[in-house]
């Protein structure tokens, strides 16, 4: 059975990824406590699994569709949508720069 | 006589209808009971500002027109994870610290509907990521039968809230374990309905294919009221299902369990199980059978092997659904969340990322599938399989600190059925150095009814849902 490392620099791929910015101090412990873990699910090697399927979904529905009409039931009022934003500008979100920024490229 | 806050839902209404208290005398009874316990317990994270003018509608209503909905003036402990119009919601983390929810979830507002009326918001671990509510923002919560005991999670707070009875009823949901587990630790009843038998729309998403919101109370009767309430299809929540409900409340009284068939797990009785609490297991098997049923020690899975199906298909659904909070169109900076809620999302991005997708999230749903099969090849010849739902009683405070999968390794025999998407009740059946200890009956999708039946007979023929004297554990 494989074992899986996970690395300081993995970890700080990951938290790019995820978008969270971590403590150095978070980055070694995180590589170390992901490494455990993995180690506990490395155990499911021990299942044979070839002629199996997986299961994404356990209560056998698929393809639920709705007509494609505007329910009044599940649209939030403008004002209630803007009401818990930081910043808004002429009833849009206001949202940070992302391309030809200053920060970081991401990945 | 019992006092106020004993009663069931039905004495509840039993005294309304006679005239021997009114919602508002309720309601003011649990204020009191909540100014008094709630600092040292830490339960309710808010309360409902406007309790007393609704308890004042709901008393009128019931002058006028008496008894006409089935939950009318009941007081109810809802989890904060349940959006709630007018009451602050945060999942205990501080990046909805101040979070005022723009719309109401589908199972509070059927409570609303069916007159339920709403005391407070309950602790819980931050996002639901944990079986201890140690992982709240807020503080953990303390257990009412030892405050030097953990409440068990994530619904730590709603189990906490029956067991102190600061509530009639409450409100939580499960992903894998987090009704059955603080139900089982707090010596309370919970009942976990099938996965897309309770709407998950409006209750803040943790894993989305395992997501099941379900009460926690004083019986199984009053478990099977609220589930009525709460389940069926909704249109906001693709995944619920179009299945008639059930009148889960017509399966309560049976006199006796004769036809029953009950597969006791073989593996569900761990190695490292303390022998207390393999002996209260087999004595509720035993109990079983005097009531009529025929248990067969019965053999699954090693349950370890839920743990890491458990964990992958979780954390990977955790990193999908938070990536949300991005503190632009609502809530607080992503840097404020913390330690176990990062933990999360990350190890979730690692196993839905490129070159680990196959070797962890592909292969967990694979183990997944086997886990269901072995389920449906059992509920072929059982009606129900039964075990503990946690292998010992409450731990201590501080318990989950240091430990990345305490809730994971917690849930062990609670998470092959949250797995399979099955439905479960988690009821006391002993208690073991004073603490009270769960027995967990499951059953096949959307048999509801075979749950509600075997554990409201057990409930009526032993006497185990006690409650603690807080003024000798406080």
């Amino acid at each position: 059975m494989h074992t899986v490392t996970v690395s300081p620099e993995e970890v700080k791929k990951i938290g790019k990824l995820a978008n969270l910015k971590l403590q150095e101090n978070e980055v070694d412990l995180f590589a170390g406590q992901f490494t455990k873990t993995l180690e506990v699910v490395n155990e499911l090697n021990e299942i044979d699994t070839s002629n199996v399927d997986a299961t994404y979904q356990v209560n056998g529905l698929s393809n639920v569709t709705r007509a494609d009409e505007i329910d009044m039931d599940r649209v939030l009022p403008q004002n209630i949508a803007l009401r818990e934003a930081k910043k808004t500008h002429n009833g849009f979100f206001v949202v940070e720069r992302l391309i030809d920024s200053d920060a970081e490229e991401l990945i | 006589m019992k006092q106020l806050h004993e009663l069931t839902i039905k004495e509840v209404h039993d005294g309304y209808i006679n005239g021997d208290f009114n919602c508002t005398d309720l309601v003011k009874h649990f204020l009191a009971r909540i100014e008094r316990y709630n600092p040292k317990l830490n339960i309710y994270l808010a309360l409902n500002e406007k309790v007393l003018e609704q308890a004042a509608a709901i008393d009128k209503e019931i002058l006028e027109k008496g008894i006409t909905r089935p939950l009318l003036g009941i007081p109810m402990a809802i989890k904060e994870n349940f959006l709630t119009i007018g009451m602050p919601t945060t999942a205990s983390s501080n990046i909805l610290r101040d979070y005022q929810p723009q719309y109401e979830s589908t199972v509070t507002q059927r409570l609303l509907d069916a007159g339920a009326i709403f005391l407070g918001k309950t602790n819980m671990d931050s996002f639901a990521h944990g079986s201890s509510t140690e992982t709240s923002d807020f503080g953990p919560t303390l257990n009412p039968w030892n405050i030097d005991k953990l409440p068990g999670g994530s619904s730590g707070g709603s189990a906490a809230a029956v067991a102190a009875q600061l509530a009639t009823v409450a409100l939580g949901s499960e992903t894998a374990g987090s009704i059955r587990q603080p139900a089982a630790w707090c010596g309370v009843t919970g009942l976990k309905p099938t996965y897309g038998r309770t709407s998950r729309y409006g209750c803040i998403a943790m894993g989305s294919s395992l997501d099941s919101p379900g009460p926690i109370a004083k019986s199984v009767e009053d478990c099977a009221l609220i589930t009525e309430v709460i389940s069926g299809q909704d249109r906001k929540d693709a995944t619920t299902s179009p299945s008639p409900v059930e009148k889960y409340s017509e399966s309560l009284n049976a006199p006796d369990l004769r036809g029953v068939r009950i597969g006791l797990v073989k593996e569900y009785l761990l190695p490292n199980m303390s022998e207390d609490v393999k002996n209260l297991i087999l004595d509720a098997a035993d109990k079983l059978r005097l009531l009529g049923a025929t248990v067969d020690e019965i053999s699954l899975m090693d349950p370890r092997y839920a743990i890491g199906v458990y964990t992958v298909i979780q954390r990977s659904e955790v990193s999908s659904n938070l990536a949300r909070f991005d503190g632009i169109r609502f809530g607080h900076d992503r840097g404020v969340l913390c330690e176990e809620t990062k933990r999360r999302i990350m190890l979730g991005t690692y196993t839905l990322s490129a070159g680990y997708y196959d070797a962890f999230y592909k292969k967990a749903q694979a183990v997944r599938t086997k886990i269901v099969n072995e389920f449906q090849e059992v509920f072929k010849t059982y009606d129900a399989v039964i075990g503990a739902v946690s292998p010992g009683p409450a731990l201590s405070v501080g318990a989950s600190k240091n430990q990345p999968m305490f809730g994971e390794m917690e849930d062990v025999l609670v998470e092959p059925s949250s797995i399979a998407g099955l439905t479960s009740v988690g009821l006391p059946c002993g208690f073991v150095d004073g603490l009270p200890i769960g027995l967990q009956i499951t059953a096949d999708q959307l048999k509801e009814t075979t749950v509600v039946k075997i554990a409201d007979c057990f409930q009526r023929h032993t006497n185990f849902q006690l409650f603690p004297d807080l003024e000798k554990t406080i």
